[in-house]
């Protein structure tokens, strides 16, 4: 789960993480009302997406006055970004951070993030703040400092001390810089994160050190034991198709193709989308209804791939072991009654009680298509739909 | 032979009284799995389908001599499982749970350190040797026995594999399912080294998806040290980067993780990888025609 920007520097100032004064705004006269509480003489205002590089999409100005606030607040908000990371069509900015500008000395780049290699979280540091970690790694991989976090010791004073003399910042901010990791550390662990990054991590003139960016990611399993984490979650930022799906516990990915996809498994889900692209076709999401089906979740998986209207058929692949055939056949004859179902559908069954699954199809007088493999279900769908 | 499991191993079942656990149980011991003991706190002294339930499993290994545990314990509260069952010392633990924090597993591979335990999962099928044991949640009738070693980051991608090579005629050594979490017990080169060392084993089949760089470390690994021919396929090719598909682990991130990327390795490490899932069987069969293994793995 990602939260916005304003979010995580709130999460920060709990935990003695560093950063500059700001306030959220959700309209023009607030955001002129935050700037005139600051009252710095530079107001910076930054468009509150899911999303990275929005300075460079114009959603970060900088004002010099209430005048300029206003203005700039006036265009950001309700315009749509186009980032890098939000795909072509962009995401529309609903919220502000106000936020007090400061005195940058130099930008440098922290984060934590939980290493598959190691098992272990890893703190990781450059001297290359503002821009993107993975152009440093590709570039100067030099210049990226690592340091291996042992759960029982937590991240330690020394470990923080070495990224802190290898990225070279000032020696009279150590203190400060050390204490910055040590607190960040403490809130990538009590609250879950995934990821924790700081792009730009700054010094500034009168002696700080602080997180002038912040992207905070959690970890989707541990949601429930940070019920704090949850109320922050920001559902205009999410895909209406995949919020449905998650009520559900449907796991659904949306995708730009035509075929629509209902799978059991995450493996066999994204192999099946694989095999649709191979014979020519493009899947249009990925589904994976798990081990545990019913008849009304697969309902439910067939309502949120038909209210996505690019599906032109649909592609169910089922392999049952302890989902029986059977009971995803009844669901299929179910829901297609149900939605009263005007594409193709192809459907291939194999495993547990494949034969009753395959005689439901067979008598319900729907005008479904058998597949007898992955392969023939893939072939027989890309042919339908062209 | 076989690996990690075979008909002597004695099984006790963590979250046994679960409903899962319950009907998983019933369908291990039916395919004849050793199943001796079950564990949930304050349900010591009662049965489930005639399996005596243990307060903990230290207990239930003093009481019964079982040296493996698969676990059903819910998310929450597994990592805790798998330590108890890493403290009982046994050789074997398996967990099936899905959904265990990140931060959790950490933890616990920091705990194994220096324990005897094999840890297999969290989120994986379990592990099965044909004809003599099944831990987990895998449907058993499609597996045959026989000398081709299964290992796999997905559950239903496994079951698709197993069946094309069962429908062709040939049998599996052992299936083992390491899970879809980033963060996990036993990894590919711990299945292929076993698998290497296993007189049954003739031919393994590798299948990795997206996310992290496991596939890529295995094929190194495979290049240096593997003297069994080994076929693989890889799921995701298709995936958008930055999203999760299903699994935790299955992400690309920062460019890292890609299906092309690992299938790029394997190939340039002599692993021949199969260009759609549907071809899985036919490419382990064309390779065990090449290396004259054909008419030695042909089990049925």
């Amino acid at each position: 789960m990602n939260i916005h920007e304003y979010q995580a520097k709130e999460i920060f100032r709990q935990y003695n993480v560093a950063v500059p004064n700001s306030k959220v705004a959700f309209s023009v006269d607030e955001a002129v009302e935050a700037a005139k509480e600051l009252g710095s003489n530079v107001t910076v205002v930054k468009a509150q997406i899911h999303a990275g590089g929005r300075g460079n999409a114009g959603g970060v100005k900088i004002a010099k006055n209430l005048d300029e606030v206003r203005q700039y607040a006036d265009e950001i908000l309700g315009k749509t970004l186009v980032t890098h990371q939000t795909g072509p069509e962009g995401k529309v900015v609903n919220r502000l951070l106000i936020e007090e500008g400061c005195d940058i000395q130099k930008e440098y780049y922290v984060g934590l993030v939980m290493d598959r290699a190691t098992s272990r979280v890893v703190l990781m540091a450059s001297e290359e703040g503002g821009t993107e970690i993975e152009e440093v790694a590709e570039e100067t991989p030099e210049k990226i400092f690592k340091e291996v976090i042992d759960p029982v010791s937590g991240l330690t004073a020394f470990q923080a001390r070495r990224i802190a003399f290898n990225i070279n910042i000032p020696h009279e901010l150590l203190g400060n810089a050390v204490k910055f990791m040590m607190s960040l550390y403490n809130v990538f662990m009590e609250k879950d994160c995934s990821i924790v990054e700081i792009n730009p991590l700054v010094t500034t003139g009168d002696g700080s050190v602080l997180a002038l960016d912040a992207k905070l990611n959690f970890d989707d399993n541990a949601l429930f034991r940070q019920k704090d984490i949850v109320e922050l979650r920001d559902l205009e930022e999410e895909d209406e198709k995949e919020i449905e799906a998650s009520k559900h516990d449907l796991s659904y990915i949306a995708l730009d193709g035509n075929i629509g996809c209902m799978v059991n498994g995450a493996g066999l889900a994204m192999s099946t989308m694989d095999i649709i692209k191979h014979h020519g076709g493009e899947p249009a999401n990925f589904l994976d209804v798990g081990g545990g089906a019913t008849a009304e979740k697969v309902t439910e998986a067939f309502k949120i791939i038909l209210s996505d209207d690019h599906v032109k058929g649909i592609l169910v692949n089922i392999f049952g072991g302890i989902m029986k055939c059977d009971v995803i056949a009844e669901g299929v004859v179910e829901a297609t009654k149900q939605m009263g179902l005007e594409i193709p559908l192809v459907v291939r069954l194999e495993g547990t009680n494949v034969e009753q699954g395959k005689k439901i199809l067979d008598e319900s007088g729907l005008n479904i298509t058998a597949a007898d493999s992955m392969a023939d279900g893939a072939e027989k769908i890309v042919s339908l739909v062209q | 032979m076989s690996v990690f499991i075979n008909k002597d191993t004695k099984v006790l079942v963590q979250g046994i009284t679960g409903g899962t656990a319950k009907f998983h149980t019933e369908q291990m011991l039916e395919y004849g799995t050793k199943i001796v003991a079950g564990v949930t706190p304050k349900k010591g002294g009662t049965e489930i389908a005639g399996v005596p339930v243990f307060n903990t499993v230290q207990d239930a290994v003093i009481e019964t001599g079982a040296t493996a545990s698969v676990i059903y314990v819910p998310a929450p509260f597994a990592a805790d499982a798998i330590m108890e069952a890493v403290d009982a010392n046994l050789d074997l633990a398996i967990c099936i749970t899905e959904h265990i924090p990140v931060a959790d597993m950490v933890k616990v591979k920091r705990y194994m350190e220096g324990k005897k335990t094999r840890l297999v999962g969290p989120n994986c099928p379990g592990v099965i040797t044909p004809d003599e044991c099944k831990i987990g949640i895998m449907p058993g009738y499609i597996h045959k026995k026989g000398h081709i070693g299964v290992v796999s980051r997905s559950g239903t991608l496994t079951y698709e594999a197993v069946h094309q090579l069962s429908e062709e005629g040939f049998g599996q050594s052992t299936a083992v399912g390491i899970g879809g979490d980033p963060v996990n017990g036993t990894n590919f080169i711990d299945a292929l080294n076993a698998f290497n060392d296993d007189p049954e084993t003739e031919a393994v089949m590798m299948i990795g998806e997206i996310g992290g760089t496991a596939e890529e470390e295995a094929a190194e690994w495979v290049k240096a040290n593997m003297k069994k021919p080994v076929v693989g396929f890889i799921g995701g090719a298709t995936a958008p980067p930055g999203k999760r598909m299903g699994h935790a682990g299955a992400i690309i991130s920062g460019g890292k993780g890609t299906a092309d990327e690992k299938i790029r390795v394997m190939n340039e490490c002599g692993i021949e990888v199969a260009d759609t899932p549907a071809l899985m069987g036919e490419t382990m069969i064309n390779v065990l025609k090449n290396n004259d293994l054909f008419d030695k793995c042909k089990t049925h």
